[in-house]
């Protein structure tokens, strides 16, 4: 079982290169159009702020899918990344005196600068498993939130402010956008191919029972690391740019417990694991929160929807939206492929998909093991 | 410098009795049903806030309060557990649980800052800012008040654990929750009160913790659970007496640090934690088996 799950993503891309993959990558084209077009279509600095909000954590949302939806290792930490990105930036147009334009070329050293300290994060929380590490990323969170407040070269509680953009304020959002649009993109490339890669096979593998995917030669620790300063550098970079979209960084704002909340709940709404599943929890997400505080002008209903939300998603829809709908998908297609099987070879006993005779004993339900199998083995799409 | 660090020290040992209690019901939790309930801080703050109604709307004394507001928050442990938790199934359960318990402390913190607003409350009564001395310097009354509840309390969760019928089967089922259900035992039952016990201590440590703190707001839940879970991943999860230990060394070494440096204390209580689990991954008096899961 563990090795059929273990090969079926390579076998799906050598089984069925046709019209699915055409078909995929003639929706992220025509997806990728639509955002290009958005900001000339709604040049609304308010609508294009939501677009660079959503784009922005389909990105740190999917970076952290990255490490957390594919090791299994949930993070409630990123705003470290995030933060220290946003630092980074901060500090180094504060010292080296960069304006304008030029501060973006700032923007690389955040990511380096989050995934360097995404290497000791990972070398001291990675040793633990479960709960413990989900607890020790809350840790080092609250060190970080603490040190940002009492050292003296963040500013403290005032914080720092951003260089001033002397940009026209009716197409001042569009760089931001256009930033945005190509890091969300590049990242679910990323996301994807690292998903068939072996590396994320790797991470599956420890996903699914990391004692035996490290009898079976996996290194866990330099594969889990891996991960996770990939998933720290793309959230640094985002942090940087969010950065100058906000014009200002203060401690609860660059390490704010909420972002950390938010990343898990797009990551579970729209199905841990999955290359698409975070994009799309944020796509909906993301506005959605940005218009409730709009229309209550209340942050604090916004916030009990937010809870009331992912409540709700993990009661009822534990696996995500895409999960869920793949495997409705898969399910109703297997049951029509049955039935067209069974009048071809009407008299030619039982139909390959179909339960084995012995199974459709009293207590038993028919339709149940076969739609279990059909869901393991062409579930869990990508 | 010795007339600051006794008086730290002391100051520890009376305020890690409070952690103390709180933390006993975040580990027992941990230890029966598997979940860390992240809630917990938010769910003190609540029983500060009841405490506070009482007291100023009603003029019931603080610690006579606790009689309603304990068995209040019993309940609403009960229906967390009900709505929230025990729906929980399949194998992502434990960091399901964890979510849903974010998103109940998520909940919770909004509804507060609704009802209350941000400003910061105090507990006020007449012994809370009274003092006596002991050996050539002062304790505040409310710190011993404070010990002596706390005292009381996890004796008597304790006497309740290795002294009951329930305490039996709690116990059984913190060792092995199947084999637990087999000989009859009933499990979600056990699970259910056991939540309910976990959170109704929050009552009695969210009056201790209003009235010792100097204040609090919706915002201090924050600061409440990640020295609650530094203290419970110290002593070892699902360790009641790992948690009584760690909770009193916390507050004595963050008390002893303040003396130096108000602002790097509570970074010392995360460094302790960090440093700890890189020599001792399953903390300091915790099962093998909690870390091979």
């Amino acid at each position: 079982m563990t090795s059929s799950a273990v090969r079926s993503p390579a076998h799906r891309a050598a089984g069925a290169p046709g019209r699915r993959t055409l078909l995929t990558s003639a929706g992220l084209v025509v997806l990728l159009a639509v955002f290009a077009i958005f900001p000339l279509v709604y040049s609304n600095p308010l609508a294009t702020t939501y677009g660079f909000d959503a784009l922005i954590f389909i990105a740190a949302a999917s970076a952290w899918n990255i490490f957390s939806g594919y090791s299994g290792y949930l993070s409630l930490g990123h705003a470290v990344f995030f933060g220290s990105g946003m630092y980074t930036v901060a500090i180094g147009a504060q010292d080296w005196h960069l304006t304008g334009d030029a501060v973006f070329a700032l923007l690389p050293l955040a990511a380096v600068v989050a995934a360097a300290i995404a290497v000791p994060v990972g070398l001291v929380a990675l040793r633990v498993r479960r709960h413990t590490f989900v607890v020790i990323t809350i840790a080092i969170f609250f060190i970080f939130q603490l040190m940002a407040f009492n050292f003296s070269f963040t500013g403290g509680t005032s914080g720092i402010d951003a260089p001033i953009l002397n940009w026209a304020p009716g197409t001042y959002n569009d760089p931001f956008y256009y930033l945005a649009m190509v890091i969300a993109a590049v990242t679910l490339a990323l996301s994807g191919l690292i998903r068939r890669s072996r590396f994320g096979l790797h991470l599956r593998a420890i996903r699914d029972d990391e004692d035996r995917a490290r009898s079976l030669g996996v290194r866990p620790m330099r594969v889990k690391l891996g991960a996770l300063v990939v998933s720290a550098l793309i959230t640094g970079l985002v942090g940087g740019l969010w950065y100058y979209f906000i014009g200002a960084v203060h401690p609860q704002s660059a390490f704010d417990p909420l972002f950390d909340l938010q990343l898990a709940l797009m990551g579970f709404f729209g199905g841990l694991g999955t290359v698409f599943g975070p994009a799309l929890g944020a796509l909906i997400l993301e506005p959605a929160q940005q218009w409730l505080t709009v229309q209550f002008t209340n942050d604090y209903l916004s916030e009990i929807l937010l809870g009331a939300v992912f409540l709700l998603v993990i009661l009822f829809l534990p696996r995500g939206v895409i999960p869920t709908l793949g495997e409705r998908i898969t399910a109703w297609r297997s049951r029509s492929r049955d039935r067209s099987v069974s009048e071809t070879t009407a008299d030619g006993g039982a139909a390959p998909e179909a339960a084995p005779p012995d199974l459709t004993a009293p207590g038993t339900s028919a339709g149940a093991p076969a739609s279990r199998t059909a869901g393991r083995r062409e579930g869990t799409p990508s | 410098m010795a007339h600051q660090i006794y008086p730290a020290i002391a100051d520890g040992i009376l305020g890690g009795g409070v952690y103390a209690l709180m933390a006993v019901g975040l580990t027992l939790i941990f230890g029966v049903l598997d979940i860390i309930n992240v809630a917990q801080g938010i769910l003190v703050i609540v029983g500060g806030y009841l405490s506070y109604v009482l007291s100023v709307h009603l003029h019931i004394d603080l610690f006579l309060g606790l009689l309603i507001t304990i068995p209040a928050m019993f309940v609403l442990g009960l229906v967390i557990h009900t709505a929230v938790i025990r729906p929980l199934r399949g194998s992502e359960r434990t960091s399901m649980s964890l979510l849903a318990c974010f998103a109940v402390a998520i909940i919770l913190e909004g509804a507060l800052y609704w009802i209350f607003g941000p400003n910061v409350v105090t507990l006020k009564a007449s012994y809370i800012n009274s003092s006596f001395a002991l050996g050539g310097f002062y304790i505040n009354d409310i710190y011993v008040y404070c010990f002596i509840l706390a005292l009381v309390l996890v004796a008597a969760i304790y006497l309740l654990l290795y002294r009951s019928r329930f305490g039996r089967g709690v116990r059984a089922t913190m060792q092995d929750a199947t084999a637990a259900r087999l000989i009859g035992i009933d499990v979600n039952r056990v699970a259910a009160i056991t939540f309910g016990i976990g959170v109704a201590v929050t009552a009695a440590g969210g009056m201790a913790y209003g009235a010792t703190s100097g204040g609090f707001n919706p915002n201090s839940g924050y600061d409440l659970i990640s020295r609650l879970l530094a203290i419970i991943i110290l002593g070892g999860l699902g360790s009641i007496g790992g948690a009584l230990v760690a909770a009193v060394f916390m507050i004595t070494v963050e008390s002893l640090v303040d003396i130096w440096s108000p602002n790097w204390a509570i970074v010392v209580f995360y460094a302790a934690l960090v440093i700890v689990l890189t020599v001792r991954p399953s903390g300091l008096f915790g099962r093998k088996a909690v870390r091979a899961q």
